[in-house]
């Protein structure tokens, strides 16, 4: 394999892994104050992405994407006040059930409000046919943009949970809850907020993966599904470690096809994902001693 | 005396329609449907129900077939096989339909064939296999192209262009790997080599890894066999990697929603069709015009977005199955599907269908045109 294609190989890791890590990273919010794996992200992802590509029939590019995930994060503020807030009993697995439920309540309501076709956003920067060259090999410089905004999202995250009051208010949330409510957080508020910023990032996700993905009703089952398995690998809780396993993903993922058919591609993360899981149950970056205090 | 003439006409005109109506009664043919029109396959079976639910409206509002109203029962299958096979055992035996149309997809077809043939009950497939009517099924009939001349027209379309290395990728669906096998079976035949073949997931969202190891083959063209919106991905990604071979697509391509959802990376595509979506711009002269350009301009009107080949499978299925009960002047099962096989010279969406006990499909090699994409828009390609 000449130093040309090796690049490129590992361009094209880059591109299915930055899907991957996107979809990985709103899992870790809602998971971190409340214990709770949200399988309706993926929705939230084709929501994001459904709208943005509506309202930009009437209104620029950037301004229909930011107000397609304040709509999609109102949503998700919605759903937890109306499904996630009356079930006070329930048990997180419990929870988890629901989240499977809602994801299919979404993905009929899209097919009803829109319809079956696909649609794509443009891309950002350039169109469908350009490509940024480096050292002779090719990427689309749609990928840079969603590199960077993941970038900023995963440094904004940062910021916000270690150094603000709401921040570390959610992170008490996710210790211990009723400490958190002894101590005067409005646990409630936290989750309703948690579920907020997940599918707003979701939804931004949505709209800056559409021009490469494509989007239609029925996505987000399959972003979810290799979204959760990044999100484990990585070690669930960490939006930084989420990035780095979906790069990883992507990169095990695309020299895999670089020397088996592409229909072993499965087959080898599948593989790759168990192996790391018994070695180290918590993730590659997860500590062992944070999981062992959560139910999952 | 005119007017004397005028009433006496009007009066006649209405009593043969109540003589009709006293003869027949209540009669209905019941037809099912069975339509992907949710899940994967919602891109081919929406636009096929919508179609057949319009075109029975409109037979019903024209009075029926020999005066007998047709009450359409559309079931949604999702594409999945095993919800086809309950639908149709529903169809058979608690709706006793005459005679069954779809499903869609292929490999809902093939799973549907021996319950429709043992219980003797007319199937038209919209799907696009060749192993759904090779062996020929005694009741089982098929309204899109067969996949042969698809690949044979791919193949001679190359030779022109003097191809001679190609790369194949299909999606793991019954339609790509059937379509994948009439490649590899036909390619020696043409002189053409298979550098290399592979399949991908029938969701997959990037194939840039893919297509980096067709690139490092040297292919000189690229046939991607899908039905999937990777149709759109592929065309993107090849782009993003700076490949310049020609990208050749099946029959699948033929939505107008996939040259949207590619933008610029869709000009150029080749790929094999029926002449649906190329209506306008045939002579006119030419025998499919009139029923192609009508049925384009009412799916249009009433519905309001593009019509694609696969509404057209669905249109020519339901119109070959209400001409087969009005030749059969009855609602029974055998003697629909006599009168099926009898069906020939007509003028469908797919081509003119010409059945015989021997074939089931009824088109020939003429029934496509390669096309390719022009402009944004599905246009011939030039000799």
């Amino acid at each position: 394999m000449g130093a040309e294609q090796f690049l490129q190989y590992i361009f094209a890791g880059i591109t299915i892994g930055s899907i991957y890590a996107f979809v990985a990273i709103g899992y870790n919010i809602i998971y971190n104050t409340t214990g709770i794996i949200n399988f309706a992200q993926g929705e939230f992802v084709m929501l994001g992405g459904m709208t943005a590509y509506s309202l930009s029939n009437y209104i620029p590019l950037f301004p229909s994407i930011i107000l397609a995930v304040i709509i999609t994060a109102a949503i998700g503020g919605l759903i937890e006040n109306i499904f996630i807030r009356r079930m006070k009993k329930t048990s997180v697995l419990g929870m988890i059930v629901v989240t499977i439920g809602l994801s299919i309540l979404l993905r009929e309501a899209a097919l009803y409000v829109w319809d079956e076709q696909i649609r794509a956003l443009p891309f950002f920067t350039g169109s469908e046919i350009s490509s940024v060259n480096i050292l002779g090999a090719r990427i689309s410089p749609q990928v840079i943009w969603v590199l960077g905004v993941t970038s900023v999202i995963v440094l904004s995250l940062y910021i916000f949970l270690k150094y603000t009051l709401t921040g570390r208010a959610m992170r008490a949330c996710s210790e211990n809850s009723s400490a958190a409510l002894l101590c005067g957080i409005k646990t409630g508020n936290m989750v309703n907020l948690s579920f907020m910023i997940s599918a707003g990032i979701g939804a931004l996700g949505g709209c800056v993966l559409s021009p490469l993905t494509q989007t239609h009703y029925a996505m987000g089952t399959d972003l979810a599904i290799k979204g959760f398995t990044v999100a484990i690998l990585g070690g669930l809780g960490n939006p930084l470690a989420a990035v780095a396993a979906g790069l990883l993903l992507g990169l095990i993922e695309s020299f895999s096809i670089s020397i088996l058919p592409m229909a072993y591609k499965d087959v080898i993360s599948v593989v790759i994902l168990l192996i790391i899981l018994l070695v180290k149950p918590s993730g590659i970056f997860g500590s062992i001693q944070a999981s062992a205090l959560k139910d999952f | 005396m005119k007017r004397i003439l005028a009433v006496l006409l009007a009066a006649g005109v209405i009593l043969s329609f109540t003589l009709v109506g006293c003869k027949k009664e209540n009669e209905t043919v019941k037809i099912g449907a069975i339509f992907a029109v949710t899940g994967g396959a919602s891109f081919l079976g929406a636009p096929e129900a919508k179609t057949v639910e319009m075109i029975v409206d409109e037979v019903n509002a024209s009075g029926g077939i020999n005066g007998m109203q047709v009450e359409l029962i559309i079931k949604d299958s999702a594409a999945n096989p095993e919800k086809a096979i309950s639908f149709a055992k529903q169809l058979i035996e608690e709706d006793q339909v005459s005679a069954i149309i779809g499903p869609t997809t292929s490999g809902e077809t093939m799973q549907i064939k021996d319950i429709c043939e043992s219980n003797k009950v007319p199937l038209i497939s919209c799907a696009a296999a060749e192993a759904i009517v090779d062996p020929v099924a005694g009741y089982v009939f098929k309204t899109p192209q067969k996949d042969s001349y698809v690949a044979k027209w791919i193949f001679s379309t190359m030779k022109d262009m003097g191809i001679k290395k190609i790369g194949v990728i299909a999606a793991n669906t019954g339609f790509g790997n059937a379509g994948k096998g009439q490649l590899e079976k036909y390619a020696p035949e043409a002189g053409i080599e298979i550098v290399i073949s592979e399949t991908y997931d029938k969701d997959a969202t990037d194939l840039t890894a893919l297509l980096t190891k067709v690139k490092a083959r040297e292919a000189e063209a690229v046939v991607n066999w899908s039905i999937v919106p990777a149709q759109s991905i592929v065309a993107k990604n090849m782009k993003q990697l700076g490949m310049n071979a020609p990208l050749f697509q099946s029959h699948g391509f033929g939505n107008i929603k996939y040259v949207e959802a590619a933008g610029e990376a869709a000009e150029g595509i080749i790929f094999p069709a029926g002449r649906l979506l190329v209506a306008e711009k045939l002579p006119d002269g030419h025998p499919q015009k009139k029923n192609l350009t009508a049925y384009k301009t009412s799916y249009e009107t009433k519905f309001g977005e593009d019509v694609s080949t696969f509404g057209g499978h669905a249109y020519d299925a339901i119109m070959i199955a209400l001409e087969a009960v009005r030749k059969a002047g009855s609602s029974e099962r055998k003697e629909i599907r006599d009168a099926l096989e009898s069906i020939s010279g007509f003028p469908g969406t797919g081509g003119i269908f010409n059945f015989t006990p021997q074939d089931h499909n009824g088109l020939g090699m003429d029934s496509l045109e390669m096309l390719t994409v022009r402009n944004g828009q599905f246009d011939f390609l030039d000799k």
